[in-house]
């Protein structure tokens, strides 16, 4: 999370009745986010400056894995934007033994609501991604995934900001999990629209991705 | 000939910028860079004392002016910069990740740790 002060506290809270175990990367945040995070009960790991989401995607699940038990791990973005109940029936997914990885799509069931520019960029990259992985996703760039214990210990992202999300459908790719998508909703608040990546950021996301 | 100088002067871009990019730590690639520098103050310097020459060397490149093989000259080494700087800002992007990802594992509980008063004694 990075300056989520106002909704961190809730999103905490809100996991914490379906999961035992939160872990909240703070990526340098100035407003006081990593304080809210761990008196909402979370364990918070704190970057000591701002790195990006996809390092601190990385330094969650490296976290995460110094626990022998674990068995998997949920990535769950703290601005509010996914719900408890999808992040439940992946893990579930993953338990029953489904899929070692189990991917968040807001695209599978059509339930997505998003304007037509940034239905493109998305799609767009979901495209790229299907062309240089082959793997057939209809929504590359959403933070809610489940992922297995095993497969999780294999990843290793180097893109720090935006384009860590097709990076990490790029690994995939290379380690072949059991694979699945699942239909989530995105909740856009006023909160989150008004936060979320703008669509310049797509270029950002493309130039990353090809200029390595 | 013109086409021939800017075929050649892409391909002079694409190349250095290449060779540049892969592995511009290294000290062969410091020491090519440092004899291109030389390489270009000495000439910098010589067209101080004889302003004829470079425009002699560029009308037998097929370019009108001296003024303007500069011009491609410099850009060549503009872009050849972009890309080794570029280069090395990511890698020195990757180590304070790593510097800091440290950091941040090392002040944080382990999570068995933290974990295990809710799990009992386990």
């Amino acid at each position: 999370m990075y300056n989520e002060a106002t909704v961190v506290g809730s999103v905490v809270s809100g996991l914490l009745e379906e999961f035992p175990y939160v872990v909240c990367v703070d990526d340098g945040s100035s407003d006081g986010s990593a304080a809210i995070a761990r008196s909402a009960g979370a364990v918070v790991v704190e970057h000591p400056v701002n790195l990006g989401q996809g390092a601190a995607l990385q330094t969650g699940i490296e976290f995460a894995l110094q626990d022998p038990q674990l068995d998997a791990i949920v990535t769950f973005d703290a601005d509010g934007q996914h719900r408890v109940e999808d992040a439940a029936a992946m893990l579930a997914r993953i338990r029953s033994g489904e899929a070692e990885v189990v991917l968040g799509s807001r695209f599978l069931e059509g339930t997505a609501d998003v304007s037509g520019l940034k239905r493109l960029v998305l799609r767009t990259a979901a495209m790229q991604s299907r062309f240089s992985t082959g793997l057939r996703l209809t929504d590359a760039h959403n933070g809610l995934r489940a992922i297995s214990a095993p497969i999780a210990a294999k990843i290793q992202l180097t893109q720090n900001r935006m384009a860590h999300a097709s990076e990490l459908i790029q690994q995939l790719a290379d380690l072949k999990p059991v694979l699945v998508e699942h239909p989530v909703k995105i909740v856009y608040t006023e909160y989150s629209k008004a936060k979320g990546q703008s669509l310049l950021n797509g270029v950002n996301i493309l130039a990353d991705l090809f200029f390595r | 000939m013109i086409i021939v100088v800017q075929i050649v002067l892409v391909l002079a871009v694409i190349i250095g910028a290449l060779a540049l990019m892969r592995g511009a730590g290294n000290a062969r690639h410091q020491a090519v860079r440092r004899i291109l520098l030389v390489l270009f103050a000495g000439v910098a310097a010589l067209s101080v004392f004889f302003p004829g020459l470079l425009t002699r060397v560029a009308n037998l490149l097929g370019i009108g002016r001296g003024t303007d093989l500069v011009l491609y000259g410099l850009i060549v080494c503009f872009l050849i910069f972009m890309a080794s700087s570029y280069h090395r800002t990511r890698q020195l992007e990757a180590r304070i990740t790593k510097l800091a990802r440290r950091i941040a594992l090392d002040e944080a509980p382990r999570p068995d740790a933290a974990a295990g008063e809710g799990r009992g004694n386990d």
